[in-house]
């Protein structure tokens, strides 16, 4: 019985976390664009999912945790997307997911958030960290920024591919996460 | 052979630059098509198509040329057959010229793989990117090609059956060093 009139303490306390919300991946994209000498190749992750809890008027208290398929790649050509699966590239047999998770999110006003976090891929991960806009949308809010990062750090084309000569080290991601607004 | 009967220099020197450029570019590209994917691939259908668009640029040079410096008159002994076929032929290696690189550019941008010349222009993109109307232009582009070479080997064996068996003085008329008199 005791346990039974905690019941509505813990659901209280657990209440700012069940906002949380699924994105919604039909309107959120995760694009990428790489040069191969300085020809920029844009590609896309298809599949990917997570939980996001923003509340525009205290981004400090948002968190976000993505989840992507990296099988899911998609680049211009059949080719291309074969050779990205394969261990030089993103090992999609070995790593099927590359995880993004925030550790801090800052407003900068105006609208603008500085996202920090964690980004996993291919089993290494770094501390990230980008300027990103939100606005809310036909009831969805819509955070969108670029995270410029470095392919070598997460061993993302080895052997041949590692020279930066022929496809650059800087790789942007695009992230668009729409976000269904709280209340 | 007077100088009159000779083209101007700049339309020889266009001449043999673009012979050379598009002889490189067409064996160049038959060795790229056929290579797995590898930074060296990149690196080889990158030079491909500064080739090729280096041939379009080239040429357009060349119409202007022409049409400022006519070409000289054709041999008097050829009759209207021969005339008919040689201006036919001309007008499509011209043709070709154009079409070839344009249909390169053309299946670069429905590849997703914009044209960045010489790694420093990044020329427009012609179409909107388009797997399946890429691989109908490679087609287009593959095709065109051998219709080239077929073009050049015959444009190749007429001139020099003009300087063998009709003895007309023809490869003079576009040789690098001006014949003696």
């Amino acid at each position: 019985m005791k346990q039974l009139k905690l019941l509505p303490v813990a659901l209280l306390l657990a209440a700012p976390l069940l906002q949380a919300a699924p994105l919604d991946a039909g309107k959120s994209q995760i694009n990428f664009t790489m040069k191969q000498l300085n020809v920029p190749v844009t590609g896309s992750f298809k599949k990917f999912s997570g939980n996001v809890v923003l509340d525009l008027k205290k981004p400090e208290a948002g968190k976000a945790d993505i989840s992507i398929d990296t099988a899911s790649i998609s680049l211009p050509t059949a080719e291309a997307v074969g050779e990205a699966k394969k261990p030089d590239w993103f090992n999609v047999a070995k790593f099927p997911a590359a995880r993004f998770v925030s550790s801090s999110i800052k407003s900068l006003g105006g609208g603008k958030l500085q996202v920090a976090g964690k980004l996993t891929i291919k089993g290494t991960s770094r501390d990230v960290s980008a300027p990103f806009t939100a606005h809310q949308e036909g009831g969805l809010t819509v955070v969108e920024g670029v995270l410029p990062v470095s392919r070598l750090a997460y061993k993302i084309g080895e052997g041949d591919w590692a020279d930066t000569g022929t496809v650059a080290d800087e790789v942007q991601i695009k992230f668009k996460v729409a976000v269904p607004a709280g209340k | 052979m007077k100088s009159s009967e000779r083209y101007s220099a700049p339309a020889i020197a266009l001449h043999w630059l673009i012979a050379g450029l598009i002889i490189a570019t067409f064996i160049w590209g038959l060795v790229v098509s056929g290579m797995p994917l590898s930074p060296a691939k990149f690196k080889y259908i990158a030079w491909h198509k500064w080739a090729g668009i280096s041939v379009l640029a080239l040429v357009v040079v060349r119409l202007l040329v022409r049409v400022l410096k006519r070409p000289p008159e054709l041999p008097a002994h050829m009759g209207p057959m021969e005339r008919l076929l040689a201006h036919g032929g001309h007008l499509a290696l011209y043709v070709l010229m154009f079409a070839v690189p344009l249909t390169g550019w053309l299946m670069s941008s429905a590849y997703g793989f914009p044209v960045v010349l010489f790694k420093l222009v990044q020329l427009p993109d012609l179409v909107a990117q388009d797997e399946q109307l890429a691989a109908t232009l490679k087609t287009v582009h593959e095709a065109l090609n051998w219709i080239m070479a077929a073009c050049v080997a015959g444009h190749v064996l007429a001139a020099v059956k003009h300087h063998v068996i009709d003895k007309d003085g023809m490869l003079f008329r576009m040789s690098l060093r001006q014949p003696r008199q």
